[in-house]
């Protein structure tokens, strides 16, 4: 398959970029797109010229380090995958794509296509743990007993992989369908029970300093989520909030 | 940039206050919308009471208070939220499919209130202004009493084309700010069920096509019988 890719090409974090169009042939069907790029970059070294730079790691959906914004989307045209699960056979032969960073404040390129996504690890250290004590007597793991309902909801919201693409795709670059995956993990279970109000102030505080935008319930996020996260989640973490400010 | 903690600061809180505001606003449009009838129905001395009524007995004067608290809270939280979401993605996308995952009036909540923001200004001027400290006419009503003809204020007013074209394109666009408004104010205050929710979606869309509707049936059909 042929293609016309137009990259966001950006030589560092300060520096600034622009669109440039590459096209690529020899594409197989069967290619993942990042393998696609792969080809390109090849190309382009052979060349003499830099390569595309973009975030990958374990390229089967699971790290949540791929990104991209794709013709318009977050992913790309997919449901439920990572651009590194998105096949080329998605795409129609002669296709012009566009390929393009995660777009907001808090996630500075540092380089063409790829971003400092640090901002979720420092919503993460402001509250996203339980305190345990696992030095000597750990208690037996289902000596709590967690409604089934609970646990399912709660496993759900963890399968959250950290992309960023909610906040990609949200007209308002928030953040909220991950910070409100990772508090109602914690909040569904008696453990996260604990610490569960101060959990909550702090992490929506962290998210607010890194300059997200808010919530306007439009859903985009929900739909492009590679791990399903539902808005239902936000709804959670808007009435742990209200309670915990409350109380 | 929104702050942080509390019911004030945080871009949470900020969106409880436009939820609550926003529903309080959806229920005076409901009391709006039925002291209006008599204008359609033409029944001058019916709306001109209701008209005195409103304006000067002191529970509804109390409540209007809150109403005039709310349009300027929702309308300043708005800009404000509307403001931070701009800051937030500062760098713009070449492509960008909206209409990929969220419907179009989810996406230009802000449109549709700055334009209502707009409609609401007109309106207060032509009828609320006229009402409170304008030249308004009167006339003797049967119990003696002196009663501001705001009855024929109004349709004075939609005797002209213009005038009633923008309350029904003003009606249009308020119907898409509460298509996605009204059921997206339960989901901010947290107020979402299995069961409940689907219902509440529902009434929303019932809501945005009826009331709207009506509201702008009103000028159309003084603009009709003039
Ligand atoms: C009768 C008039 C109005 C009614 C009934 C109304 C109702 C609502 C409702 C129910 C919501 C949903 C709140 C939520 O998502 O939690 C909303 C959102 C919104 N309204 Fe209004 N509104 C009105 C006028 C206005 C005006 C005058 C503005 C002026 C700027 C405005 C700006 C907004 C904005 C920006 C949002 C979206 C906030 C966000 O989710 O980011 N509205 N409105
Ligand atoms: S909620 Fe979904 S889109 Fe957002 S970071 Fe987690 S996995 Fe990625
Ligand atoms: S590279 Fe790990 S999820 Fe795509």
């Amino acid at each position: 398959m042929n293609f016309i890719l137009k990259i966001w090409r950006q030589s560092g974090p300060s520096e600034a970029g622009q669109m440039v169009t590459y096209p690529v042939s020899h594409v197989s069907q069967d290619m993942s797109f990042l393998e696609m790029i792969d080809e390109l970059n090849i190309d382009l070294i052979q060349k003499g010229e830099e390569p595309v730079v973009f975030d990958h790691d374990c390229r089967e959906g699971i790290c949540g380090m791929c990104s991209l914004f794709i013709n318009g989307e977050a992913h790309g045209p997919g449901r439920a995958v990572t651009t590194c699960q998105l096949h080329m056979r998605e795409f129609k032969e002669g296709d012009v794509i566009t390929i393009e960073p995660w777009r907001a404040e808090a996630f500075p390129v540092i380089k063409d296509l790829m971003v400092d996504r640090t901002a979720f690890d420092r919503i993460i250290q402001a509250g996203g743990y339980v305190s345990v004590n696992t030095s000597g007597n750990i208690p037996d793991a289902n000596a709590l007993l967690v409604p089934k309902v609970d646990a399912d909801a709660a496993f759900d919201a963890a399968s959250c992989i950290g992309c960023g693409a909610c906040v990609a795709t949200c007209k308002n670059a928030s953040a909220m369908l991950f910070v409100s995956a990772k508090v109602s993990q914690f909040a569904l279970l008696p453990q996260g029970r604990v610490e569960a109000a101060e959990r909550v102030q702090n992490m929506v505080r962290q998210m607010d300093l890194e300059g997200f935008g808010s919530c306007t319930n439009t859903g985009a996020c929900e739909v492009e989520c590679p791990a399903g996260i539902s808005i239902e989640n936000i709804a959670r973490m808007n009435r742990e909030f209200l309670k915990a400010s409350l109380g | 940039m929104a702050t942080g903690k509390g019911l004030f600061g945080s871009s949470i809180a900020r969106k409880y206050w436009m939820a609550l505001t926003g529903l309080f606003l959806c229920s005076f449009l409901v009391i709006h919308l039925l002291g209006n009838i008599p204008l359609m129905l033409g029944h001058q001395d019916d709306f001109n009471l209701y008209a005195r009524f409103m304006t000067t007995f002191p529970v509804i004067k109390a409540v209007s208070y809150l109403l005039y608290a709310s349009f300027v809270v929702h309308a300043v939280d708005g800009i404000l939220l509307m403001r931070q979401n701009a800051a937030a993605r500062p760098v713009k996308y070449a492509a960008y499919n909206g209409a990929a995952n969220a419907s179009w009036s989810s996406r230009n909540m802000g449109l549709l209130g700055v334009f209502t923001l707009v409609f609401i200004v007109v309106h207060l001027k032509s009828f609320w202004y006229e009402m409170h400290f304008g030249k308004i006419p009167v006339y003797i009503y049967e119990d003696g009493t002196e009663l501001k003809d705001l009855y024929t204020l109004t349709v004075t007013a939609f005797q002209e084309l213009w005038y009633t074209v923008f309350y029904v394109v003003s009606m249009a666009l308020l119907g898409l700010h509460l298509w996605h408004g009204f059921s997206s104010a339960f989901q901010s205050l947290g107020l979402t069920h299995p069961k409940y929710t689907p219902m509440i979606k529902i009434a929303g869309a019932f809501f945005a096509l009826v009331i709207p509707a009506v509201f702008a049936a009103i000028p159309v059909v003084i603009y009709l019988a003039s």
